[in-house]
């Protein structure tokens, strides 16, 4: 019968060296660990917890930017009221994962690096420009989150490596950003199909930066540049709005599945990205 | 919101029956002490497991346990050769009638494997991870076969054949070809064909549902002991102890009385309790194994291989009169029964029209085998399918005839005195004053919003009576307990408290409601066919009545009167006799105190077969918002009314109109069984089988209509738990249709279908 260790180091190079052993896997909050393991799709030999590593949990303001612990619970970044207020897409899409009791122990890093296409905190991520810091044998390098999710379960990550802590950019003034899923049901669902925009705005509501990610419609998020073009010089008038839809539904690569088909994953995406495009420029420009 | 309606000018003269007391096993449930199937250990006991199908239809050509026998803590590998054969007999159990043969096949499978999920094999070891590991070991070798899911596929000549030895019943004469169809059912009045082709206005229409699984939220589980003198114990939660006892019996070919039933708290039922899955095999087990063994299954068994209700095609064709008098109907449906025959497509055809006054009518079901699990009762078993068919056509009709929708229900609602299209006559309905309930509500009245639509539906269901029994005991301190034959699913206990209360005049808190086991208390049916308050409830109505003339005799001899000279008032013993009208009246407790010396202690039980159980009428009102870009719509408000007689205790009855309405919205919505092209089931599991989160709903509101009690019942009492779950399917797809200007046929109505219309509309 097989036997299953549990480890958890305190500093990020034990937990490298942990990591670097065969059939080891990382844990956060375990909110997909903990079910796969149960389901039997999930059969490691070492379980290494990295919430005891100093600073792996919780928030702190950095060079006018935020740098978020990887096991920081999603509960602890909505009560954030500074990282709210600045990045209230990233912090909307953490928040829309699972239930209140799912949300006290959920991470971003867990969510990223389940690499499931629907993860609902990464299209935000990615459209505020995250980068994420990881630790491995070889010592730290940071990374774009965008380049972390390979496919369906698959991650860039080497053996021993891990994501210690995310890093989200200083915020300019005029900018804001806006994350939507579709769930036929009202929570406790997987993503349909999401959509995050985050857009910078100049003093007269001109969009001048826009970055559209889209989710659940194809093996990874999207990060759509032409998208987020077709948005910048506009003030969301119709056609830029059109023309960024284009974009994104020519983009869509979903699968037909239980979850919902081909045609209607593509036809949400579009209708998401215009949505979350209306609110992020209504909160840039401070209208709500 | 909640109202009750009652009759103008009716007298309320009862004390505790209509009040709300706090629920007698209220605090045992949010403390986490209520002991479920799950809850109780036996010492030694070891945990088993069952190996089940990946095929969807396969013959099993052999299995070889050696290797998983000789895994070091493995007790126990068993086989359907370890099961008795058994000959076809039919069982009735409750509200479905049940094949002994084939309900041990579904236990365990014997030459064949029939559905994705179905029992091959079973181990006991003393972990689970040893369990787990014995199952990968056993090697079984399949003959895969075509397999067939939906009912009209299994339907065809060139279908793959379930069962060789089964030939459709009920048609003219015998098929000379087994077939997947395993009967057609017929009702029928009057000639619907003149009548159809003579209307002024005639309605065609095809409307589908997809199989749905009860979703209780306590997965099946028990712990089984056979004792080496062949007493077996069955410990476990069920909707039925004695029905646990005659399959568990029957299946392994041991007397009825050698097996001992405790019933363990339930965790909802909803019908899918209402037969064994487990407790066969962990008798089996603990019969090779020498100890007690524990069984519990995981969700995922759950949905693959216990009892969903089926998904139907239902063909209704309407004829009405331009004043709206419908005098042509003819519904055909065709049913999923599952791996063996047992469908509840009859039901559906007793009920689909019983709401409405037809003199022309024909009404065909077939019942038909696939290659899905067997389905189970579940909640007015088949009459939502019915009434789904039914009462969506009756809204189309009235939509072409320009009517209201509920006075278009009037003009044709059955009375007392209507017949029914199953054959009674109905007495003492109240299905006027239901759909009257809502037509004069707040709901009714308001106003809609963009994007929003309004549906009304109605629907029936018989309720049943049936054999129960119900015990009175009386304590040396004149406490009260009653026992009850059924277990409590749905708050029986406190209305079994109550109405034994309101008899014998004493205060609820002194009485103390349990359920029985299976030594302890006489037979019962099941507690299902909406019957516990009503029928178990006689019962206990009657032994508290024999209690009490025990207490006036007792009485009686205290005071050397006759019998008759003493009246049981208020909970005391009144000496009616004039020349002694100085004697003070004897409590109960003065009674019981001084039982031992009148004659030893007071107690009776009753065993009956309860008649004259009304059926139930509700009428629904729905309004659904549907967001245009995206197909999702939400239910905002409801309103569920509906013909209770009397509530016992308000709440609860409510309760179960609420839970009626919550689980027949989810059925309309989202929820559905999906299989993959290899008939395997792809969402067994609660996130992707959708069923509705607390979030997605409105408070349900109620009006319950008390105008009309059973007569035939001490308190007015008619079954309560299965008619909501009737018409919310229609009155849901109906507020869709007046919310998005198409009829959208199909269940579930999922944001991808609801976008589609909207698209082929607008083209
Ligand atoms: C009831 C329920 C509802 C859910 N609802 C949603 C939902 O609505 N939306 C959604 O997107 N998800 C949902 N999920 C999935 C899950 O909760 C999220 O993906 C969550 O963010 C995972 O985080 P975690 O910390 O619990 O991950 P864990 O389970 O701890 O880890 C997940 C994976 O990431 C790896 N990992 C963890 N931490 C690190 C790290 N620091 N570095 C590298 N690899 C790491 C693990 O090895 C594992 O492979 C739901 C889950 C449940 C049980």
């Amino acid at each position: 019968m097989s036997q299953l260790a549990f480890l958890a180091p305190l500093t990020p190079e034990d937990a490298a060296k942990a990591l670097g052993a065969q059939g080891a896997r990382a844990l956060s909050g375990g909110t997909d660990l903990l079910v796969q393991l149960r389901a039997g799709r999930a059969r490691p030999s070492v379980i290494v917890d990295l919430k005891r590593i100093a600073g792996a949990i919780g928030v702190r303001e950095e060079g006018g930017g935020f740098v978020i612990g990887a096991c920081t619970p999603g509960i602890l970044l909505s009560e954030h009221a500074a990282l709210s207020r600045a990045w209230p897409g990233v912090v909307e899409g953490a928040s829309l994962i699972g239930s209140t009791q799912i949300q006290a122990r959920a991470t971003l890093a867990g969510n990223l690096c389940n690499a499931s296409p629907a993860a609902d905190s990464v299209p935000a991520m990615i459209a505020g420009r995250a980068t994420c810091v990881i630790v491995g044998p070889g010592g730290r390098r940071e990374a774009a989150v965008e380049s972390i999710v390979l496919g369906p379960g698959r991650t860039s990550l080497a053996p021993g490596e891990f994501i210690l802590e995310f890093r989200l950019p200083p915020r300019p003034k005029r900018a804001a950003d806006a994350y939507l899923r579709l769930i036929p049901r009202t929570e406790m669902d997987i993503a349909v199909a999401g959509a995050a925009v985050n857009l910078t705005l100049d003093d007269a509501g001109t969009v001048t930066e826009a970055h559209v990610v889209i989710g659940a419609v194809a093996p990874t998020a999207l990060w759509l540049r032409e998208a987020g073009a077709a948005l910048v010089g506009s003030r969301l008038e119709a056609p830029a709005v059109e023309a960024m839809q284009a974009v994104v539904r020519a983009a869509c690569r979903p699968i037909d599945d239980k979850r919902g088909t081909v045609e209607y994953r593509t036809r949400i995406a579009g209708v998401l990205a215009q949505r979350a495009a209306t609110i992020a420029y209504q909160r840039a420009r401070g209208v709500i | 919101m909640s109202e009750t309606l009652k009759r103008p000018g009716a007298r309320q003269t009862l004390n505790v029956v209509g009040t709300r007391p706090i629920r007698p096993d209220g605090a045992d449930k949010v403390t986490g002490r209520a002991a479920f199937g799950a809850d109780l250990s036996m010492s030694g006991q070891l945990v088993g497991r069952i190996l089940r199908s990946p095929h969807p239809h396969a013959r099993i050509l052999s299995i070889d346990t050696s290797k998983a026998a000789a895994l070091p803590g493995v007790k126990a590998v068993i086989t359907g050769a370890d099961f008795p054969d058994l000959g076809a007999e039919v069982l009735a159990g409750g509200e479905a009638v049940t094949n002994l043969a084939d309900m041990a096949a579904n236990v365990m499978a014997r030459d064949k494997v029939l559905y994705d999920g179905h029992a091959v094999a079973a181990v006991a070891a003393i972990s689970a991870e040893i369990a787990e590991e014995a199952l990968r070991r056993i090697e079984v070798a399949y003959e895969t076969l075509p397999h067939v899911i939906e009912v009209l596929e299994a339907m065809r000549p060139d279908a793959p054949v379930l069962h060789a030895t089964l030939f459709t019943q009920g048609l003219e004469a015998r098929p000379e070809q087994p077939s997947n169809i395993s009967n057609r059912t017929r009702f029928m009045r009057g000639d619907f064909e003149a009548a159809y082709a003579a209307a002024d206005v005639r309605m065609e229409g095809r409307y589908t549902t997809r199989a749905v699984h009860q979703g209780y939220i306590e997965p099946h589980a028990c712990v089984a002991a056979w004792g080496s003198d062949g007493q077996c114990e069955v410990w476990g939660s069920s909707q039925g102890q004695f029905m646990v006892r005659t399959y568990c019996a029957r299946v392994l070919g041991v007397p009825i009385s050698n097996v001992h039933v405790t019933p363990a708290e339930i965790g909802g039922g909803f019908g899918g309790k209402t037969t064994v899955y487990l407790e066969p095999v962990a008798l089996a087990l603990s019969r090779a194994s020498g100890h007690p063994v524990k069984m519990v299954m995981s969700r995922d068994e759950v949905f693959r291989a216990t009892g969903p209700t089926s998904g139907g095609v239902i063909d209704v064709k309407l004829g009405a009169s331009n004043d709206g008098k419908i005098v042509a109907a003819r519904v055909e449906m065709m049913f999923q029964a599952g791996a063996f025959p047992g469908s509840p497509v009859a039901a559906a055809a007793m009920t689909c029209l019983a709401c409405y006054e037809v003199d022309n009518f024909e009404i065909v079901g077939w019942d038909v085998v696939t290659n899905t699990p067997k389905v189970a009762a579940y909640r007015a078993p088949g009459a939502p399918l019915g009434a789904f068919g039914v009462e969506s056509a009756v809204d189309e009709l009235a939509l072409t005839l320009g009517l209201d929708p509920l006075t278009l229900r009037e003009i044709n609602a059955v009375k007392d005195g209507s017949k029914a299209p199953y054959g009674p006559t109905y007495q003492n309905i109240a299905y006027v004053d239901t759909l009257a309930a809502i037509r004069d509500s707040e709901h009714y009245k308001a106003p809609l919003g963009p994007n929003q639509g309004r549906g009304v539906a109605a629907g029936f269901w018989f309720n049943h009576g049936g054999e129960s029994s119900g015990a009175v005991h009386v304590a040396d301190d004149g406490g009260i307990v009653v026992v009850s034959s059924n277990p409590d699913i749905g708050g029986s206990r406190a209305a079994m408290a109550m109405m034994a209360a309101e008899t014998l005049g004493v205060p609820l808190e002194r009485v103390r409601p349990v359920v029985g086991d299976t030594d302890s208390i006489g037979f019962a049916m099941v507690t299902g066919g909406s019957r516990t308050t009503f029928a178990t409830g006689l019962a206990v109505v009657r032994a508290a009545e024999q209690v009490i003339e025990q207490l006036r005799q007792r009485a009686a001899m205290l005071w050397e009167v006759d019998a008759d000279k003493v009246a049981w008032r208020a909970g005391e013993a009144v000496c009616t006799d004039p020349e002694k009208a100085d004697l003070k009246p004897l409590s109960l407790a003065t009674l019981a105190e001084r039982a031992s010396r009148t004659g030893g202690p007071i107690s009776a039980q009753v065993s009956l077969n309860a008649q004259g159980a009304s059926p139930g009428f509700g009428v629904h009102l729905c309004d659904l918002e549907v967001d245009p870009e995206t197909g999702v719509a939400r239910v905002i408000r409801y309103t569920a009314a509906q013909d209770v007689g009397r509530a016992i205790h308000p709440s609860y009855v409510e309760g179960q109109l609420q839970g009626g309405a919550v689980q027949g919205i989810g059925w309309a919505l989202n929820e559905e069984y999906i299989f993959d092209a290899g008939g395997r089931m792809e969402n067994a599991g609660f996130l992707d089988y959708r069923m509705p989160v607390a979030s997605d709903l409105p408070m349900i509101d109620t009006i319950l209509v008390e105008t009309t009690p059973n007569p035939l019942h001490p308190f007015g009492v008619k079954g309560v738990g299965e008619v909501p779950i009737v018409p919310p399917l229609a009155a849901v797809a109906n507020a869709l249709r007046r919310a998005i200007g198409v009829r959208v046929p199909d269940l579930p109505l999922s944001p991808p279908r609801i976008l589609a219309a909207l698209e082929a509309k607008q083209a």
